[in-house]
């Protein structure tokens, strides 16, 4: 335990060493591989930002229960009961044809119009608020009132919700493809940084093996170096994101004020940052595994 | 310690190294293996440390067929093992204290155990003053005794030394050959590898002969 403990701080210790050594050409490496990181990170930090405007624009979805011209006062208690004890119901309200008609009139400025109406058109309406407002939960709540006695229909303001979400899907897919693509574009710049790592350092791996190194010890270090380099790549992904945002936040602060939003592109943070070091570390780590497992082999004393 | 029975050795495209070469040495033993050049004797060497395969025969070393032995195995037979190169195979990008400190680090020895073993050795071959000094600084004579502190600081039961006067005038010739006696007689197998026959007579030690690849005496 402690010998493999000295192992791998003395491995990381010569990482650093090496890294301080050719500072310029490790930084441009690192700096290569954060703008390419940038790219999925940037696209995903953005979607997460339309999502939270999305959900504050459209506010609690809703779902209005047109009730039967048939439907008694009896028959409409009945119905308030019922959804009183609905556990997906969080709220209701109901309004009667004649609230419906002197609301329409105020708010609508059509009061000439409903004050000559013969006979108030309107149907008896209850709005409901459910308690989950993700899409699938909310259609099956919509599915479920409509089967409701003295439900003449269920309307629900869901298309433009349901294109929405169809849209940050493919947002997200798009984010999917960019990761696996500049992921591997990272594996391939990493491996063949590690790759003149090995060659330089021929010489050094050659007499190692002579006195006795193993495989994983020579190969440890060359692990830490994609895995900071991977690493130093996310951290400067995520500097590259903060500033993007930081510029556009500028323009939709104004673009928001038009539309009388509060919205504010914020910086990923916390897990977020998180799992993109994470995300880079590994893939480092891998590029390197993948480009030491193929060079170590070729380098044997002779 | 070591033992050879019915080796040969042949590399791609048909040149022969070894043949039927047979020959024990015993623990503690101190011998030379003296040839032409191209007679073998780096090869016999190498398939000891199993660098080099041998193509048909076993190299026995302390009970381990070296033939046989898996590619994970190898590094532990080597850490017993005391490597003399004739060109040092010194690393030049690191302090003399450092190359002599990269076995006790590939073994995963205690730093500050190390650094001691690390003087000790460079004492033993007398460059303990010059521990700082990168290898480009030192002369011939004395890059092959930071060579052979490096070998000798794992404390290996088997010490194999190739030409590693070859390059040295004599006075300095003569150093390192009272080093190897000194090692002998605290133990340590070796073996040597030299064209001069007249070393093993100045050691005092067994004489093997190689002639194109087989052993004649």
């Amino acid at each position: 335990m402690n010998v493999w403990l000295t192992h791998h701080r003395l491995a990381f210790a010569q990482v650093l060493r090496q890294l301080a050594h050719t500072p310029f050409a490790n930084l441009l490496t690192m700096l290569v591989i954060g703008v390419a990181l940038s790219l999925p990170a940037g696209l995903y930090a953005l979607l997460k930002n339309i999502d939270k405007l999305a959900t504050q624009a459209h506010g609690e979805p809703q779902i209005t229960l047109v009730l039967a011209s048939s439907a008694n006062a009896e028959a409409i208690s009945d119905l308030q009961a019922r959804l009183k004890s609905h556990r997906e119901i969080a709220e209701f309200q109901f309004i009667s044809r004649d609230q419906g008609l002197q609301e329409l009139a105020r708010n609508s400025g059509l009061s000439d119009v409903t004050a000559g109406l013969e006979k108030n058109p309107l149907p008896d309406v209850i709005t409901v608020r459910p308690a989950a407002r993700d899409p699938e939960t909310v259609s099956r709540l919509h599915r479920e009132l409509q089967q409701l006695p003295k439900v003449e229909a269920a309307l629900i303001d869901e298309a433009w919700v349901k294109r929405l979400h169809a849209l940050l899907g493919l947002g997200q897919q798009a984010v999917t493809i960019l990761s696996a693509l500049l992921g591997f574009a990272l594996i391939v710049i990493t491996g063949n940084t590690i790759r003149l790592q090995i060659l330089s350092q021929r010489d050094e791996i050659e007499v190692s093996k002579l006195i006795g190194a193993t495989d994983p010890f020579v190969r440890r270090p060359f692990l830490y170096h994609g895995a900071v380099q991977g690493c130093a790549g996310g951290a400067i992904a995520w500097l590259v994101v903060a500033a993007a945002f930081h510029l556009l936040n500028a323009g939709t602060d104004k673009l928001t004020d038009l539309y009388a939003l509060n919205f504010h592109l914020t910086v990923p943070a916390g897990a977020d940052i998180l799992g993109l070091l994470l995300f880079a570390t590994l893939l480092g780590w891998l590029g390197a595994y993948l480009s030491v497992s193929q060079h170590l082999r070729e380098i044997e004393p002779r | 310690m070591i033992s050879f029975s019915q080796v040969a050795k042949r590399y791609p495209g048909g040149f022969e190294a070894l043949r039927e070469v047979t020959f024990t040495i015993e623990a503690g033993e101190m011998a030379c293996v003296s040839g032409h050049s191209g007679a073998g004797k780096s090869t016999l060497l190498k398939l000891i440390a199993a660098i080099e395969a041998p193509s048909g025969g076993s190299v026995v070393v302390n009970g381990q067929n070296v033939g046989k032995m898996s590619r994970a195995a190898v590094p532990f037979l080597r850490r017993n093992i005391g490597l003399v190169f004739q060109d040092h195979k010194l690393l030049f990008n690191h302090s003399a204290f450092d190359n002599v400190m990269l076995p006790l680090r590939i073994a995963g020895f205690d730093p500050a155990e190390s650094a001691k073993r690390v003087r000790a050795a460079l004492d033993k071959v007398g460059l303990l003053g010059r521990e700082k000094a990168f290898p480009v600084a030192l002369s011939g004579g004395e890059q092959q005794r930071l060579c052979i502190a490096r070998a000798i600081v794992n404390r290996p039961s088997i010490l194999l030394a190739d030409e590693p006067t070859g390059n040295l005038d004599a006075n300095y010739a003569r150093d390192i050959l009272d080093m190897f006696k000194s090692f002998n007689q605290v133990g340590v197998t070796i073996l040597i590898a030299t064209p001069d026959p007249g070393t093993a007579q100045a050691l005092n030690a067994r004489l093997l002969t190689l002639n194109h690849g087989a052993l004649v005496s």
